[in-house]
């Protein structure tokens, strides 16, 4: 016989449901409730590309610990899909545990020794309460939860606590799932052993004040605190959520109390190439436009991001990454636009990327995305991904400083054209690289001009001399040296002691990486990590490089995207740069990590180059 | 190509409108399009429209695709900004900007390939959208700045320079507008001044989405005899429909003219468009009949012009987004941002 799993506030409980059945919100009522222990919980959607009845799974990892990574591996089943049911009951580590549904009796071969099966006849109690169909279907997601918290050692009192409040001033509906959460516990109460499971919460203190948040959710916040008044959009999973949201925040803080008028404009474009467009409309007028879309929405908006990027228009684009190429796998995560961003359209172009770890670095890289955009005048790219856009994930909460001034950039007023300051739409100035603009409309006989994305001189006038090129597009790369020193800069985690190695990771790979590190220090291999959180890549990034023998350079993505980005951008040696990548859709692991650093560290790949020079 | 400057030393003489601006002043740099260029003429008609119309320059934003066509906003109102976008996708642009700043005047500026043949989605769209803009359609039938292709507007049976027979069915998008909800659509000929400038006007005066399907013969490449978009073709193939005079809110429009033959027509902003009638049994207000008669003449192997559909009524983007008066690009961060205390409910909500 195996050994039963025992674990307090360590586990990964998989719930196995059926799309449509109204499962999510209970399913989400577990993992609150157990942050409400004071238990730090990482939950994910996998979910089909289809609206109904399509298998879906909810995971959720309890980790006292804080880690928020995807642990991998899965300790309990509640198995509420037949269809899966072999699939999820493989999945089980062994020791292991499957809640599942007992009404009908299921032959011995349908389980698995080496796990403790907990039979619950969910659709018995549901059928002798309730009469309505659609009751029943629901309140049986309630007694599974009811159930769990009983298995687990999860205070209903809390459990309770999350109806009062999502059911606020709608106390029938408090009482009747009151009332069905409990039906699920006293039936295990009363009818099963009460050690039957090792998977147990114990109260902590570890979650503090973090917030419960969505990455797409969380952009849409940075973007209505970030002043967006214009935003245009077309659906694409997994970022429709982000325009969605971006609308119900505006509604609410963003609609004159005295008039009832719209603070904000919100068109569903009728593609990416209508939506883009519409944006770099907007920021060449004036206003903070962004987008949101993910990799084929991408693809389309090239020619457009050219343009905004040549003729020099403040844009911003949130791009919640899915796995590609073409149309991939929409509803699984990648980061595997980075390329297709840094370098979006023909001709040299450069984009300024940034790289947000959780929900509010999505909610505060929009803003600063926002204001980026109208600093350097060129299109900014969040780049999110469906991990941290469309999961809860826990993280600080956000933060906003009254007093903080939008940076509008170089716009010449109709005052300063008035006492007759020189305006050249691409003459440099001040030496960053960075020109002054005029607003349409602003000052009846100067500072207007031609934008256009053919070759112009300083003045904006038409041309087609060499130089007048050349001199434009250097100036362009000065300017974009000029963000180096203005975007995020990387975050650094010293290993502690003097090591050779260091790792670089960005985006939602941050919680995996740190619980890798910490276990690989713990094993003995100290590595310096370097998270990096924007593209044009600060001298830190090189020097970080140049200060390590070997850098393994983890991403979700199969060419190693970032990795060529470094190679190409910095001019290091490929052979210091080793690729861990991760892409099958899944969120990465640290299990992963660490398997991918150790193995290459057994096959000696790694072994520290001797200097060449000291 | 250079940029030629033109002197810009007013004559005295030179009459002034009422916002204190000469004709010289809406002008542009020298044109670099072939001489004789139906565009140029469609650039000087705008030159006219907007002098007469007392139109401050620097309140109207000029916006085009790629083309010939789209190059002309550079040669006319060089005091308004301008932006040359991508090839046809100015309305996206076009529509991003309206959105920012309600307070402009919107002048949309593209070739028949730029929005029937590449740009046909974007134009359906802005039509049907409903964007207050005017939008000239400069229509020769070919692509003229790459060297002579049909466009998708050519009509079936026209003949290329080089002898190459169009079998394709040309798009009408005057026709298209009007099914797509544009609120005012007109058709004119390069080479009518006395009948495009009014309706340019119009069309400016106009307070919803307004198109002007323009034919503007290419001397390049779509001149010769066998092509319907030649200056020959048209001239002897126009059925005008109508002729129109404009009064803005302030002018009192005091006319008398026979019932039935002179139509008034006022519109939510005030302004009045006078119609008269060449078509005595045409009635612009009528969608479905309009659709019917352009159809009809076109299949006498007529162009109809004038004033084609005009729908006074229709509420614009803005309103029917609801956006505050002011111009959302000049909102700030007390307009714009909840602050702080805002921010923590949102977070308590979220624990
Ligand atoms: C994406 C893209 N494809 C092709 C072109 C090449 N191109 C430039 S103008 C043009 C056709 C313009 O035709 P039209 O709009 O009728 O303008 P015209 O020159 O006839 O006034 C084409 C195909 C381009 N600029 N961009
Ligand atoms: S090629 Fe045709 S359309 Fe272009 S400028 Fe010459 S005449 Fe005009
Ligand atoms: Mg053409």
């Amino acid at each position: 016989m195996t050994q039963k799993l025992n674990a307090i506030n360590d586990f990964v409980v998989k719930f196995a449901n059926v799309n449509g059945s109204g499962s999510a919100s209970a399913n989400e009522l577990f993992a609150r409730a157990i942050l409400r222990m004071g238990v730090p919980v990482s939950p994910r959607n996998i979910f089909p590309s289809n609206i109904q009845g399509l298998p879906t799974w909810y995971e959720v990892r309890v980790s006292g610990a804080g880690h928020l990574g995807r642990r991998g591996g899965v300790d309990m089943v509640v198995a509420m899909n037949p269809e899966t049911w072999k699939q999820d009951l493989a999945e089980l580590t062994p020791g292991g545990y499957l809640l599942h549904d007992s009404t009908r009796p299921l032959p011995e071969s349908a389980f698995r020794k080496d796990v403790t099966t907990i039979g619950v006849p969910l659709t018995a109690i549901c059928n002798a309460t309730y009469s309505d169909p659609r009751q029943r279907q629901l309140f049986k997601n309630i007694l599974y939860v009811g159930a769990l918290a009983q298995l687990m050692g999860i205070e209903p009192a809390v459990i309770e606590t999350l109806f009062a409040r999502q059911y606020k001033g709608k106390e029938p509906l408090i009482a009747s799932n009151v009332k069905a959460m409990r039906l699920g516990r006293d039936w295990v109460r009363d009818n099963l052993p009460a050690d039957i499971c090792g998977l147990r919460i114990a109260r902590a203190d570890a979650v503090g004040d973090m917030i419960f948040a969505e990455g797409n959710a969380a952009a849409a916040l940075g973007a209505v605190w970030g002043g967006a008044t214009v935003c245009a959009w077309y659906p694409i999973t997994p970022s429709s959520s982000v325009a969605e949201a971006f609308e119900g925040y505006c509604k609410r803080y963003r609609t004159d109390a005295a008039t009832g008028k719209a603070r904000y404009a919100i068109v569903q474009a009728e593609d990416e190439l209508a939506s883009i467009g519409m944006v770099i409309g907007a920021g060449w007028n004036g206003a903070r436009a962004f987008t949101a879309t993910s990799g084929p929405g991408i693809s389309l908006m090239t020619e457009f991001i050219g343009l905004a990027y040549f003729a020099e228009i403040p844009s911003v684009i949130v791009n919640v990454q899915r796995g590609g190429p073409s149309t991939g796998m929409p509803t699984r995560t990648q980061q595997s636009d980075l390329l297709s961003c840094a370098y979006a359209s023909n001709g040299d172009t450069k984009h300024v990327l940034l790289f947000p770890e959780d929900p509010r670095e999505c909610f505060d890289f929009t803003a600063a995305a926002l204001d980026l955009a109208e600093r350097l005048q060129t299109p900014v790219f969040v780049m999110s991904d469906l991990d941290i856009g469309m999961n809860r994930r826990l993280c600080r909460p956000f933060a906003w400083e009254d007093g903080r001034r939008y940076d509008r950039g170089k716009v010449m007023t109709a005052e300063e054209l008035e006492v007759g300051k020189t305006f050249g739409r691409y003459l440099d100035v001040d030496g960053d690289g960075i020109p002054w603009r005029t607003l349409p409309g602003t000052h009846p006989s100067r500072g207007a001009f031609f934008t256009r994305g053919t070759t112009k001189n300083a003045f904006a006038r038409y041309s087609e001399e060499g130089a007048d090129y050349v001199a434009n597009m250097e100036r362009l790369q000065k300017k974009f040296a000029t963000a180096r020193a203005l975007v995020p800069p990387p975050e650094l985690s010293p290993a502690g002691r003097p090591t050779a190695w260091g790792a670089i990771s960005y985006g939602s790979t941050a919680p995996a990486m740190a619980e890798a590190l910490a276990t690989l220090v713990a094993d003995g291999h100290p590595l310096d990590a370097l998270r990096l959180r924007a593209f044009p890549f600060p001298d830190s990034v090189r020097d970080f490089i140049l200060a390590h023998d070997k850098v393994f350079v983890v991403e979700q993505n199969r060419d190693g995207q970032m990795r060529s980005l470094l190679v190409n951008e910095l001019d290091v040696d490929p052979a210091r740069l080793i690729a861990v990548l991760h892409y099958d859709g899944t969120p990465i692991t640290a299990r992963f990590i660490i398997a991918a650093i150790r193995d290459r560290l057994a096959a000696g790949v790694v072994t520290p180059l001797e200097r060449a020079v000291s | 190509m250079t940029h030629i400057a033109k002197p810009r030393l007013h004559h005295p003489s030179l009459t002034r409108n009422a916002v204190g601006f000469t004709r010289r002043d809406y002008e542009g740099p020298v044109s670099t399009l072939c001489a004789g260029c139906g565009h140029d003429s469609i650039s000087a008609a705008i030159v006219q429209a907007c002098f007469e119309q007392d139109i401050e320059p620097h309140r109207v934003a000029k916006l085009s695709g790629i083309g010939c066509s789209s190059k002309t906003p550079t040669y006319f109102l060089g005091a308004s900004h301008g932006f040359n976008t991508v090839h046809g996708r100015m309305p996206s642009v076009l529509t991003g900007a309206a959105l920012a700043n309600r307070e402009l005047i919107y002048l949309g500026v593209s070739g028949d390939g730029d929005s029937a043949s590449i740009g046909l989605g974007q134009f359906a769209h802005i039509m049907r959208r409903g964007v207050n803009m005017t939008y000239i359609v400069m229509n020769n039938g070919v692509y003229g700045l790459t060297k002579g292709q049909f466009s998708a507007t050519a009509d079936r049976g026209s003949v290329a320079k080089r002898g190459a027979v169009n079998v394709e069915s040309g798009i009408d998008l005057a026709s298209l507008a009007i099914l797509m909800g544009a609120s005012f659509v007109a058709r004119s000929f390069s080479g009518d001044k006395a009948q495009l400038v009014p309706l340019i006007k119009a069309a400016i005066s106009h307070p919803g989405p307004a198109i002007l399907d323009v034919v503007s013969p290419c001397v390049a490449f779509n001149n010769h005899k066998g092509s319907t978009r030649s200056y020959d073709h048209v001239r002897e193939h126009n059925a005008a429909l109508n002729r129109l005079d404009v009064f803005s809110p302030a002018e009192p429009v005091s006319v008398d003219y026979a019932p039935g033959t002179e139509v008034r027509i006022e519109q939510p902003n005030g302004t009045v468009l006078l119609l008269h009638k060449l078509a005595e049994d045409y009635d612009p207000s009528d969608k479905a009949g309009a659709l019917a008669h352009i159809q009809a003449r076109e299949t006498a192997g007529m162009v109809t012009t004038g004033l084609l559909y005009l729908d006074p009524g229709r509420r614009d983007l803005h309103g029917r987004l609801n956006t505050v008066a002011a111009p959302l690009a000049r909102l700030d961060e007390t307009a714009l941002c909840p602050g702080a205390a805002a921010l923590a409910a949102i977070n308590d909500a979220l624990r």
